[in-house]
């Protein structure tokens, strides 16, 4: 293979028909040219990976070959032969199918509900309960995960891992023969995802085109054959994922070579004193956590999922306050019951989920930048005052420190990337003056380069003098940017370890096979 | 998730494994004390005279088939204000149809029936071509019945032949018959949403819009449909209530208040307001309790207003009972 071959999206000349194939796709939004004459092709028993930064247009591409948009010019086939889809169940009934990044389950509903909404098993009109059950114990058999997910169980009471299994099973109940994983590993651990990769190697092998979008690199090499990049709707490059690295395909993503994902650690000398102290704190969820931030670092916080390590984080915040235990900030004992109190002790915290928990998605960009300052002020001098004439200063001002990338500071926030989101979620924090943040999955679902922006703003952080307490689930992220890491396991502190450690370090840690016993170790930064 | 064990726990998994939804637990308490005030401070006919069990029954009949209806659409997540004046419009026109001659009675519910399919019709279509709120829409569509028929009718007009009273207050055997209907149109509502796909797809489209039209569902049908079933439900409530009062008047509807306490039944019985979630058990027992409420402050010569303002005061204990409960569990 030469070098021309590799990086070529022409049809090869022996390659069977493909399955699935997009010529000269055009999608205009309002002021947007979302998808630019992509024309792109999915062999059977081929995993594809689709990898662009938010904005890129994979979402607009996967929805118009699944067809909830219809392209303004292009034509779709399907195994050589012209279709449109007209609605999403054209397209499911052709045998495409697409599990998205948002959760598509209704949680109130059984499983078996779930996977055969729309299509259940009926006589005039009468669904034929028992039926669908076995049915979709069937499904649930073929991914051989019948013992984990019973069909009569409620989607709520799943796991997110068990979740996505079902709409993975949903998906395989339409006899798909194309499957769309829109960034299916994002709120996996390790050991699901390697559930979720064999699956994937099982449906390649039974000929379904599995198409892959993710931004997790490492994910992609993994499973993928072949990579496409999209940049600002345009198909950069179709490439052969064995004969490229990441950094090849980084630097086709953002058009320049991002030699460091990370900012350089803290300095011993960076690190002032101890800001914020847990004592033998515990709840529901947490037991006997000890823990010590000190000014100018960043703390990682490591663990599975379910480990402990969000409610540790929503504990510190008086989210799920602690019910036993204490508190120190600057060494004095402080009570945080509600999230109210620890904002008025200047803390931050920038969560995992954006949508829900971090920003109002419908209100404007300036609204939810000063929405930290007006919750911590009196009720009625607060909007006159700085919601006209401060607020006019302090909004640039903030906007400018995060790099919000937008033409006004009235554009609502739903209409933000992924990673402009964020930067509006850590200027809310700014403008209330925090010395303590806690980020809870900083750069989850986002693209590379806000990934690296959003780094450097951690560290920026720090070098301001703010702790910095990070949970993260993805380990490259822990080991980049923490001075000290913590790992969480069972609810408790299952260890400490320094920068720089390795993911087997943690993992060992995580998985609840070493437990050096001691937290209170202050000095294990600094060797 | 802990798995310590709490004292009353035991109660709760009992309730869990024999799938007592909370509202009916309420409901019993609420008949118990009640009926203990009742024999303390009145004559205790609550424990001892089952005419008045019936009599709450046949009280609750009239909002509870409206409230199978609303419940449908609350699942949806949409909500029908417009039931009030269907039912007036139902009572004024059945009536003035009839005009107490037997022989209509078969047109007159032809004729109701349509008006009402078409008033759900309407309430559907604009929710979902126009894209207006369904609180908006009801809302409207009830002032315009409201102007309508104001306009054509003041007061009673017509009224029902005597076969049709069989209806309000007719029995089959020791079982008034308007029980009976009742019963099957909460059994029909329960066999909607649990057993058809129409059901099925109810709660997908309520639960998340969104889902339901990536699995394909046409979402404004189903919709539409909810919105139709309300409305003859709404009729069916008029007829009752026009075959009990004997001839129809333009004011009966938002008199019984069955916009908003169709609504609040619904709620109290379980069905999440923002849609997805519920069922029309729940909403009976809701209407129960309406109906054991009202029949304990009678019996116990509650001033009316101290009863609107313990009824109101009541609905909320409950919808936060259940809430905090649910938050518990969730933690």
């Amino acid at each position: 293979m030469t070098e021309e071959e590799k990086i070529s999206n022409e049809p090869e000349t022996t390659q069977p028909v493909p399955l699935l194939e997009v010529r000269n796709i055009t999608k205009r939004f309002p002021g947007v040219l979302a998808l630019d004459d992509v024309s792109l092709q999915f062999m059977p028993g081929e995993v594809h990976a689709v990898v662009g930064e938010n904005g890129a247009g994979k979402s607009t591409l996967m929805k118009i070959m699944t067809g909830a948009y219809i392209p303004d010019a292009g034509e779709i086939f399907l195994n050589g032969e012209k279709v449109s889809f007209s609605h999403p169940k054209v397209a499911y009934e052709k045998g495409i199918s697409i599990i998205y990044q948002e959760f598509n389950l209704l949680p109130e509903r059984t499983v078996a509900h779930n996977i055969f909404l729309g299509r259940e098993p009926s006589r005039m009109g009468v669904v034929d309960i028992g039926q669908m059950n076995k049915q979709a114990e069937a499904v649930l058999r073929e991914l051989g995960v019948e013992t984990m997910i019973s069909p009569t169980a409620n989607a709520s009471s799943l796991s997110v891992a068990e979740q996505q299994l079902v709409e993975i099973a949903k998906a395989i109940s339409f006899n798909a023969k194309v499957l769309i994983m829109d960034e299916p590993t994002a709120a996996l651990t390790n050991t699901e995802v390697q559930l979720l990769d064999d699956l994937i190697v099982r449906l390649k092998n039974r000929g379904m085109a599995i198409i892959f979008i993710s931004h997790r690199l490492v994910e992609v090499f993994n499973i993928a054959e072949k990579i496409t990049v999209l940049k600002d709707g345009k198909l950069v490059k179709t490439v052969k994922a064995d004969e490229v690295n990441a950094s090849d395909i980084v630097y086709l993503m953002v058009g320049r070579v991002l030699d460091h994902y990370f900012p350089p650690l803290g300095k011993p000398e960076d690190f002032g004193e101890v800001v914020l102290r847990v004592k033998d704190a515990s709840n529901q969820f947490l037991k006997g956590i000890n823990l010590e931030l000190r000014k100018g670092e960043v703390l990682g916080v490591a663990g599975l999922q379910g480990s402990g390590r969000t409610e540790l984080a929503q504990a510190i915040f008086g989210v799920v306050p602690f019910k036993n235990g204490s508190m120190e900030l600057h060494g004095k004992a402080i009570a945080v019951r509600s999230p109210t109190q620890a904002i008025k002790n200047q803390m931050g915290f920038v969560t995992e989920d954006r949508k829900t928990e971090g920003l109002c998605p419908k209100q404007p960009i300036r609204d939810n930048m000063l929405l930290t300052v007006r919750s911590i002020q009196s009720v009625f001098g607060v909007i006159l005052k700085d919601g006209i004439r401060s607020a006019r200063k302090l909004v640039p001002t903030l906007g400018k420190q995060v790099d919000v990338r937008t033409d006004s500071y009235d554009r609502e926030v739903q209409y933000l990337s992924g990673g402009n989101q964020q930067k509006v979620v850590l200027s809310k924090w700014l403008a209330s003056d925090a010395d303590v943040f806690i980020f809870d999955e900083p750069t989850r679902g986002i693209d590379v380069e806000s990934k690296a922006s959003i780094h450097d703003m951690i560290r920026d952080l720090t070098r301001r003098g703010i702790a910095v307490l990070m949970i993260s689930s993805e380990l490259p992220e822990i080991i980049g940017m923490s001075d000290r890491v913590v790992v969480m396991w069972d609810g408790k502190v299952a260890g400490e370890l320094p920068a720089k450690s390795s993911e087997a370090e943690i993992m060992l840690m995580a998985t609840g096979h070493k437990n050096n016993g001691s937290t209170r170790t202050a000095a294990a930064g600094e060797e | 998730m802990a798995t310590t064990t709490v004292p009353g726990n035991r109660f709760k998994q009992i309730l869990r494994t024999m799938r007592v939804s909370p509202v009916y637990v309420f409901l019993i308490v609420i008949f118990l004390v009640g009926g203990i005030m009742d024999q303390v401070l009145s004559d205790g006919q609550i424990f001892t005279n089952p005419a008045i069990l019936l009599n709450i029954l046949v009280r609750s009949v009239a909002l509870g088939i409206v409230a199978v209806g609303q419940t449908l659409v609350i699942i949806g997540a949409s909500i029908d204000l417009s039931v009030a004046y269907t039912i007036s419009v139902t009572a004024v026109m059945s009536s003035f149809i009839m005009q107490g001659n037997p022989a209509n009675v078969p047109l007159a519910i032809l004729v109701v029936f349509a008006i009402g399919g078409i008033i759900g019709l309407v309430n559907g279509m604009v929710i979902t071509k126009l894209h207006v709120n369904s609180f908006i829409t009801t809302l409207g569509t009830s002032l315009i019945l409201k102007g309508i028929i104001n306009a054509t009718f003041s007061n009673y007009t017509g009224s029902v032949p005597r076969s049709f009273e069989f209806f309000g207050y007719g029995t089959l055997g020791p079982v008034p018959v308007s029980i009976i209907v009742l019963l099957l149109v909460v059994g029909g509502g329960w066999f909607l949403l649990t057993r058809t796909k129409f059901g099925s797809h109810l709660y997908g489209v309520g639960g998340n819009v969104e889902v339901a039209r990536l699995s394909g569902l046409r979402t404004d049908r189903v919709i539409i449909a909810a919105h139709i079933i309300c409305s003859l439900t709404a009729v069916l409530t008029g007829l009752f209530v026009v075959s009990r009062l004997r001839s129809g008047a333009p004011w009966i509807g938002p008199d019984g208040i069955y916009d908003l306490e169709s609504v609040a039944t619904a709620v109290v019985g379980g069905t999440a307001l923002s849609g997805g979630k519920g069922g029309v058990w729940g909403t009976l027992a809701g209407v129960l309790i309406f109906g054991v409420l009202d029949t304990v402050f009678n019996q116990l010569g509650v001033n009316p207003y101290l009863k609107t303002v313990l009824r109101g005061a009541i609905i909320m204990l409950a919808v936060a009972s259940y809430t905090y409960r649910a938050k518990k569990e969730a933690a």
